[in-house]
């Protein structure tokens, strides 16, 4: 009953916090409700028996990439948000989507509450979860089964740092030239 | 307890709510969180499904699907900075290459 | 046998093709940025190895019995479509080392002269790439074992020849010229083609070696299939031999520089027609009415040209029309059946052509560009190597013994008379008096009497540079001594050629047939043709020497039918006013109203609508990647909508 009450108080808040992502003028404000989003989801997690992903949801997600996203709206100074008063030339764009939007919404739902999920059942049932520990749990599948995408992920990373490092570089020649 | 279908009526909202701004957003940083939140509903439906079938390889998914998460977050990032010094703007309308 | 590394030089035919389309090849791709002398070295270089090449070829050919003297070299399946069946492949024999040899040997001669004709041109590179293009068509075309590569050859002869005569393309009358060659000689190339095809459509091949040995028991002797092609092919030879109708042609290529009017004239694309009816000596003998057409048209060309030469003051005008004139006795030998005859005629033409086409080119180099006799006369002293070789041309082409001419055309016109009657004979021995009448008007014009030159280029007149005389001293060496290779009783010519004659198997025309006549016959007609070559030259020394007012006379007294002459009989006139104009009326009102209002307003009118439409489509193509993604979320909840439907 107490996880019911907590599922419907924690769902609507994420939906109202999604929306105002999307919804405010503001990119800091739009940032600031990710992050209450994320730690709802992760609220949600737990109630699924998944705690590891839950702690790293709030400390990567939250905490470290959504750091990056407000580190960088800082940088550039888009606190004052320059779209509103450029008018949209895409008149039906916004409605239309909204539209589209809600049909989906509907469709998704439709779809789940339509079919019924099926599958091989899994061995890891809670009890022998909270039994183990899902920590632990994790790290073994990790390490034996996905080891191999795992050391794929090390190197995507540092791809991507690279990449980042030399997008984001001011360009020397240029600066000396200006 | 909540029936499991919930969670992934909830996760269709949320990505659906994600898609949304992305089309109607033009601040090219809303659009990029926009994604991160479609990217959210996905791992909840993962968990979803993992908790479902008795099975950790929807963990493991989630895992990885955040580690691209970042990774993308920061080229992503560097890309829009790269784009705001030569134009001076971050509004997508505004930055038409793929236009004549 | 000698060898080159270890093996027959009959496998390396295929080098003797090759050099001269490097030769080409790498003028034509770096020519503009060598110096004038390494394109030249180049382009004489590239044939004179062909030449050396082709000579060991045929001595490499003489070892072998004459009855086995055929290698045939197939590199690749050219094209290959069901039945049909394309080898690119390589024949020699006998007939075609004799051609290989006249064409390298005499196409070298004339590359070396054009080095010093051409030196002072821009487009030196350009003629030389044009020139070994030419003489590598040539090739080709008298190498070839089927007829389509044949034919490749001999448009490859038909395009150089554009080329060529229209050198000078910034003159309107040379590029004219060019496209009239060209044009004319496609109406001949139009029946070459249907000959083509009604060959593979009756043999089932187009291979020389199938076809011929199937020709006999295929065709009926006289049948109308074997007339048929043998016509065809024949219209063909008409065109590249410029004979009635088609000769109109040749006299206006005089407007590319001179060698090449002598590479055109003796060493390629003239011979050609002989050539090919040469080689399909088999086909013809089965046609009795093919052979007299062939021969009526060569006598009557023969005669016809010939008086057109009467008239002409353009030296090389008159070269032209002998020219034409000559290849008429080839295709009058031929179609009295003389196949090896036309051959001897067309090796010996070759030489004492050329040599006086050189000749007048190295007249008219040392006056400054004067082609036109009138302004010449009195050379003599200025020019006098240029002077013996012109000579010993003219004696060769008039027939006097004992020079190349007098031996093949004495042949000619004794095949003619043992084999096509005194009517054939008739038309040839005319054509011999009036040829050695005005080859000696030329002479005398050009070099005796007193000097008609304007005062400016009297001044100028010197004679040529060593590299233009040298061609001429080899020349004239072979006009005097090439008629020994035919010499009556004892033809080493006739008895080389013989086998690729009737096919070797098919004894219906003897190739060396002189002991039809008897040799009391034979002398009294090479005694009779000598005193025509002589008649002809008397004639021309009464009138141009002792009394030089005597042509102006006649010409009075003959207006009319000088006016003709001199006009070439309008024949250019005549084709001007049925065939050109009324083509170019036509075309006028196809390209006015046919394309450009209604083929054109259809084009259009569809790029119109084409447009229209696509202004009301461009709406949607906003630009914005958000709206595109509008278009990706639509797609995907069409596809969910319609998964729902189906589930």
């Amino acid at each position: 009953m107490l996880e019911s009450l907590l599922f419907l108080i924690m769902g609507l808040i994420t939906i109202a916090c999604a929306l105002c992502v999307v919804f405010q003028k503001n990119p800091i404000y739009s940032a600031i409700f990710l992050i209450q989003t994320m730690v709802s989801l992760a609220v949600l997690y737990v109630l699924l028996h998944a705690q590891f992903i839950a702690a790293i949801q709030v400390m990567v997600y939250a905490g470290a990439i959504m750091v990056l996203f407000i580190f960088v709206i800082m940088l550039l100074n888009l606190s004052k948000a320059d779209e509103g008063e450029a008018r949209d030339n895409l008149f039906f764009q916004k409605p239309s989507a909204i539209i589209l939007g809600f049909i989906l919404v509907v469709m998704i739902g439709a779809v789940t509450l339509k079919t019924v999920l099926q599958g091989t059942k899994g061995e890891y049932t809670p009890e022998i979860i909270s039994q183990i520990g899902n920590t632990q749990l994790v790290g073994k599948m990790l390490f034996t089964k996905y080891v191999f995408p795992f050391e794929i992920a090390s190197i995507l990373l540092f791809v991507a740092i690279i990449g980042a490092i030399i997008l984001a570089k001011k360009r020397i020649v240029e600066d000396e030239k200006v | 307890m909540i029936p499991l279908t919930w969670y992934l009526i909830l996760s269709g909202v949320l990505f659906s709510i994600g898609a949304v701004g992305v089309l109607i957003r033009r601040n090219a940083i809303v659009i990029f969180m926009c994604i991160e939140l479609m990217l959210n509903s996905v791992n909840l439906a993962f968990i979803t499904f993992s908790r479902q079938l008795n099975s950790m390889d929807g963990q493991i998914f989630v895992f990885f699907i955040m580690t691209v998460a970042a990774a993308e977050a920061a080229v992503g990032l560097a890309i829009i900075i790269a784009i705001y010094r030569n134009k001076a703007t971050v509004n997508v309308d505004d930055i038409n290459l793929m236009k004549w | 046998m000698p060898y080159f590394f270890g093996c027959s030089y009959l496998d390396l035919i295929g080098f003797v093709l090759l050099f001269p389309l490097a030769g080409s090849i790498i003028n034509g791709l770096l020519g503009k940025k060598l110096s004038k002398s390494v394109v030249g070295i180049i382009g004489c270089t590239s044939i004179g190895i062909a030449f050396i090449l082709s000579f060991f070829v045929l001595i490499d050919l003489l070892q072998l019995a004459p009855e086995h003297r055929v290698f045939e070299k197939d590199y690749f399946t050219w094209i290959g479509s069901g039945t049909f069946e394309a080898i690119a492949g390589l024949q020699v024999d006998p007939l075609s080392v004799v051609m290989i040899m006249v064409v390298t040997g005499v196409g070298f001669l004339i590359h070396v002269y054009s080095v010093g004709y051409m030196l002072d041109d821009d487009g030196f590179y350009r003629y030389f790439t044009y020139l070994n293009l030419f003489t590598f068509s040539m090739l080709l075309l008298v190498l070839a074992n089927n007829f389509l590569l044949m034919f490749i050859g001999w448009e490859g002869v038909g395009l150089c020849s554009y080329l060529l005569i229209g050198f000078y393309f910034e003159k309107k009358s040379a590029s004219s010229a060019g496209m009239k060659a060209f044009i004319v000689n496609r109406v001949g190339d139009f029946g070459f083609i249907l000959a083509i095809m009604l060959i593979f459509v009756t043999f089932n091949s187009i291979d020389f070696t199938t076809v011929f040995h199937a020709a006999p028991e295929h065709l009926q002797m006289g049948g109308s299939i074997a007339t048929m092609i043998t016509l065809l092919l024949f219209v063909g030879a008409v065109g590249k031999s410029a004979q009635i109708p088609l000769y109109t042609w040749l006299p206006d290529a005089m407007e590319g520089p001179t060698p090449v009017s002598a590479l055109i004239h003796a060493a390629t694309m003239v011979t050609a027609g002989v050539y090919m009816v040469v080689r399909c000596n088999v086909l013809y003998t089965l046609s009795p009415f093919s052979l007299t057409v062939v021969a009526v048209i060569g006598g009557v060309t023969a005669l016809f040209a010939a008086t057109i030469g009467l008239a002409q003051n353009d030296i090389k005008r008159v070269l032209a029309y002998s020219t034409v004139s000559q290849i008429g006795y080839m295709f009058l030998a031929c179609g009295v059946g003389a196949f090896v005859t036309g051959i001897f005629h067309l090796v010996t033409h070759a030489f004492f052509k050329a040599l006086l086409f050189l000749g007048s080119g190295s007249v008219i180099h040392g006056l400054g560009g004067e082609q036109d006799m009138r302004k010449m006369g009195g050379l003599k002293k200025y020019m006098p190597t240029t002077y013996t070789t012109f000579l010993i041309g003219t004696l060769a082409i008039a027939g006097i013994p004992p020079f190349a001419g007098f031996f093949s055309k004495d042949e000619v016109l004794l095949e003619a008379f043992t084999k096509g009657g005194v009517l054939v004979w008739a038309l040839g021995a005319i054509a011999a008096l009036l040829t050695a009448f005005y080859m000696f008007r030329l002479l005398f014009m050009t070099f005796y009497g007193k000097s008609n030159m304007t005062k400016h280029v009297e001044e100028h007149v010197h004679e040529s540079p060593m590299i233009i005389l040298i061609p001429l001293l080899v020349l004239a060496f072979l006009s005097i001594l090439g008629g020994f290779i035919g010499f009556p009783t004892a033809s080493a010519i006739n008895n080389f050629l013989a086998p690729v004659i009737g096919g070797g198997h098919h004894g219906a025309v003897d190739g060396g047939s002189l002991h039809h006549a008897s040799a009391g016959m034979m002398f009294s007609m090479m005694g009779i043709s000598t005193g025509i070559a002589v008649a002809g030259i008397l004639l021309a020394y009464l009138m141009y020497i002792k009394q030089p007012d005597l042509p102006a006379k006649i010409v009075g007294k003959f207006k009319l039918v000088y006016t003709i002459i001199y006009n070439k009989y309008y024949v250019d006139e005549i084709y001007d006013a049925t065939i050109v104009n009324p083509t170019v009326k036509t075309s006028f009102i196809l390209w006015k109203i046919v394309d450009v209002k209604i083929i054109d307003g259809f084009v259009n009118a569809i790029a119109r609508i084409v447009e229209l439409k696509a202004e009301v489509l461009k709406l949607f193509q906003t630009g914005y990647v958000r709206n595109y993604a509008l278009s990706i979320l639509l797609g995907g909840v069409i596809i969910i909508v319609c998964s729902l439907i189906l589930l």
